[in-house]
């Protein structure tokens, strides 16, 4: 079996360019509801990397991250893992309870209460979703997400969940990475689809491509 | 005294004083195998159970493909094969809560490969460092013999 995502050529990658343009702007408009003011974002790299060098776009494997993962199902079946620098993740459970936190030192996967999580969950629900919303509408599936699951650990054992889904199929992955900002904060989402072997392929064929 | 790092889907031999590195192991594992007479070690990071249908591709993603090769790269170097040991560490199970379906139960499925592996070419597992729902950063010290496995927030140890 050859790499699939060989047959992602530049045209194609436009295509998922415009799933992460609409997401992203989908998620400044949830974000922007939320906070009550503008918020800008960049517009979405969209790349297929190697493992290895997915890992040091995020600083090296052994940097502490949030990941927070999203089943799909319906139309598609896999996941949409979302991956946060640790100052970011505050940022966005900041957002969700309306009041300054910051990251202590030595975080871990201890570091976080309940509330915390559940606001971060919430945050993630309302991104993923923008996301979400953006690959239904292109594609005329219905796409349905579980309740995120979170994991704060070294971003090599978390990403490799999103490694090991297109390990099956290649060497490299799908990565979508978008900014997020106001006039005082910014913060960056970097988003990995990761649709199963077969939802790979009604995902390229319900986005008029072909293998 | 070098230190080797491999990456993800990748494997290396080293002897004494190298150290052979891995970082942040998640639901791939780690195999170390180990002449102890001759200081002579060796690392995989496999990141699936079973190159069967997977041809062409990779062969250190592999825990079948993986362990055959780390072992012959091993022989090359010197090694002998009634002197080999072996240690595994890694095969976690990142988010706990989405057991539901088949495909996070990979740690588990690749360890279970890696010891299947290990068993079929005789070479026995003196310790393992495996499961959970944490990441690992693993060192091996060809010059003892000693797995060093760092987590964040799950301690350090020694296997």
């Amino acid at each position: 079996m050859s790499d699939v995502l060989n047959s992602v050529d530049s045209h194609n990658l436009d295509i998922f360019k415009e799933i992460g343009n609409i997401g992203a702007g989908n998620a400044a408009t949830a974000l922007a509801g939320m906070l009550n003011k503008k918020v800008l974002m960049s517009v979405p790299e969209v790349n297929i990397v190697s493992f290895n060098d997915i890992i040091n776009i995020l600083d090296g494997p052994e940097n502490v991250v949030v990941g927070i993962l999203v089943d799909m199902s319906g139309g598609l079946s896999g996941y949409i893992l979302m991956v946060l620098e640790v100052e970011d993740a505050y940022e966005l459970i900041s957002i969700a309870m309306n009041e300054e936190k910051k990251p202590p030192e030595n975080f871990n996967a201890d570091s976080l209460n309940e509330l915390e999580k559940s606001s971060l969950t919430e945050m993630t629900n309302i991104l993923v979703g923008a996301y979400l919303s953006a690959i239904c509408s292109l594609t005329n599936l219905t796409v349905k997400p579980s309740v995120p699951q979170l994991a704060i650990d070294m971003v090599g054992a978390i990403i490799s969940i999103v490694a090991i889904e297109y390990g099956k199929i290649g060497d490299s992955v799908l990565f979508l990475k978008t900014n997020f900002s106001d006039e005082n904060k910014d913060m960056t989402g970097h988003f990995f689809l990761i649709p199963d072997f077969e939802s790979y392929k009604i995902l390229i064929e319900s986005l008029g491509m072909s293998i | 005294m070098a230190l080797i790092t491999v990456g993800m889907a990748d494997l290396n031999v080293a002897s004494a004083p190298d150290i052979l590195t891995t970082l942040g192991l998640g639901s791939c594992v780690g195999v170390v195998i180990y002449d102890k007479l001759r200081l002579i070690g060796g690392l995989a990071h496999i990141m699936l159970p079973s190159s069967n249908g997977h041809g062409g591709q990779n062969r250190a993603k592999f825990a079948d493909t993986a362990i055959i090769d780390l072992m012959k790269k091993m022989e090359q170097l010197g090694a002998k094969r009634n002197a080999l040991i072996s240690k595994l560490a890694g095969g976690a199970h990142m988010f706990a809560g989405t057991s539901a379906k088949n495909v996070l139960r990979v740690g588990e499925r690749n360890v279970a490969a890696c010891i299947q592996i290990l068993n079929f070419l005789k070479i026995p597992i003196i310790a393992n460092d495996t499961g959970g729902n944490y990441g690992r950063t693993i060192e091996f010290y060809t010059q003892t013999g000693e797995l060093k496995i760092k987590t964040i927030g799950h301690g350090e140890k020694i296997i």
